[in-house]
């Protein structure tokens, strides 16, 4: 085992620190630290934040952290921005709202960029996800990037969902419409100290009463948390939703899913990445060129790029 | 402009990894935001942690974060009570390969002490933005 791995068991905040880096980046070393720490990993309850910008889910992911630390548990949190998809830079800037967890020793924050991830999250999310897990924090919080509409990835990282909505951003229109709110495992409207709570509370509620219940409904929370009003009471819904994966056999299946969507995601950029690899840029700009002056369709254009990879490999 | 695809081919490219902080008790972050926002358009991810921060914070952000490079903004005139401090605390944690800027209202005759705690530019009121992002790219120290 190397050196910093060993140091990552023996709970080295630095060498945690410096695995994430390479884990993130995908460098061989990443890949390798990795393999050695994926077996310690899968203890952990890891909790997806999503909802919309400017809904609140940075300073209730510190809240949240907060009240586990008043429960004796250590806490790690990935906090997700999107990069610029011009110049691939970001500003990172979800710590600002979790000021009162910096100094405490039991917590430890990540930030990450999107780096051309669609769904919320980033591309190494999982991996990421892995390494707080092995290190052995009991809870590992995933903050989206501002979520609205479609933004489902996180089901697929993330044990619970936790989906937090605000008071008077839509009508009820929006919360029939399909995506993000099938996914939650526990519905929050923070900032219920806003007009307009108790009707969204009602609003979700009778939305809720519409989807095929599989035995157990998502509880719908309020709170404020700037104040840390509700914040015990999610902390116990959250518990809860663990509670029940473990006592109906879900968490083995949910389990199965993930790893299966991770397998074939993993698969899919590896093969993309040959494609990119092996096809001359001119062939490639040829067939962008055709499809661009609508001499060619973009599904045959990415046929003929596949055809020429496999007449490649037949050489 | 056509955002450029690297979500395609499945890279996740190092990336150099800053963190902007404001020490001490001023509340005048505008300069640190720009700074911020140059580097971010110059490619990098920016950990921004926002105002009034103590060298405890500042050093415990960049540990968690795993940064290459800390620029401070400081305009208290602070800098030589607060600088070594923090420079102090990232030492104790073992982060002594990390780049460190810093800029903001500070005196010229204060650059050599600031040069000597290991601080390889002092920016002031005027710079370029652009000269900061190319003094970051010129010398930043990947592993």
């Amino acid at each position: 085992m190397t050196d910093i791995v060993e140091r990552f068991f023996a709970g080295d905040r630095r060498a945690l620190s410096r695995i994430l880096t390479r884990v993130e980046n995908g460098t061989p070393a990443g890949r390798d630290h990795l393999r050695q720490l994926f077996p310690r990993s899968g203890r952990a309850h890891t909790i997806g934040m999503t909802g919309s910008a400017g809904s609140g889910k940075s300073t209730l992911t510190g809240a949240l952290a907060g009240e586990l630390r008043k429960r004796g548990h250590r806490v790690g949190i990935i906090a997700v921005d999107p990069s610029s998809p011009f110049t691939q830079g970001a500003i990172l800037g979800d710590r600002i709202r979790m000021q009162d967890l910096v100094l405490d020793e039991g917590v430890f924050v990540r930030s990450m960029a999107t780096r051309g991830a669609i769904g919320g999250l980033a591309p190494a999310i999982d991996d990421v996800v892995a390494v707080m897990d092995a290190f052995g924090f009991p809870y590992v919080f995933i903050e989206t990037v501002g979520a609205g509409q479609d933004e489902v990835e996180i089901a697929g990282t993330a044990l619970t969902t936790v989906l937090v909505n605000n008071p008077g951003t839509g009508d009820d229109i929006q919360a029939l419409k399909a995506g993000i709110i099938e996914i939650a495992d526990v519905l929050v409207v923070n900032k219920a100290d806003r007009p307009g709570a108790d009707i969204l509370v009602s609003q979700l509620k009778a939305l809720l009463a519409l989807v095929p219940s599989e035995g157990r409904d998502p509880p719908i929370l309020s709170t404020v948390a700037t104040t840390g009003e509700g914040v015990p009471a999610l902390v116990d819904a959250i518990d809860e939703h663990r509670e029940y994966l473990d006592s109906s056999g879900g968490l083995r299946e949910q389990r199965l899913q993930d790893a299966r969507h991770q397998v074939l995601s993993i698969a899919q950029r590896i093969l993309l990445a040959q494609i990119r690899r092996d096809t001359p840029e001119e062939t490639l700009a040829g067939l962008v060129g055709q499809v661009a002056d609508r001499a060619l369709d973009p599904h045959t254009a990415a046929e003929r790029l596949l055809d020429r990879e496999r007449a490649t490999e037949a050489v | 402009m056509t955002a450029t695809d690297t979500s395609a081919t499945g890279e996740t490219a190092q990336k150099i990894r800053v963190l902007i902080a404001k020490p001490g008790l001023d509340g005048h972050d505008r300069g640190a935001k720009i700074v911020a926002r140059a580097l971010r358009d110059g490619g990098c991810e920016v950990i921004y942690t926002g105002i009034r921060q103590t060298p405890q914070m500042i050093a415990e952000a960049a540990l968690q974060e795993d940064v290459d490079v800390i620029g401070l903004s400081i305009l208290s005139g602070a800098h030589l009570e607060l600088f070594p401090r923090i420079v102090d605390e990232l030492k104790s944690r073992g982060l002594d390969d990390v780049l460190l800027f810093c800029g903001g209202i500070i005196p010229e005759d204060d650059s050599e002490a600031l040069n000597a705690l290991g601080f390889k530019a002092v920016f002031r009121p005027g710079t370029n933005t652009q000269e900061i992002v190319s003094f970051v790219y010129d010398n930043v120290k990947h592993e």
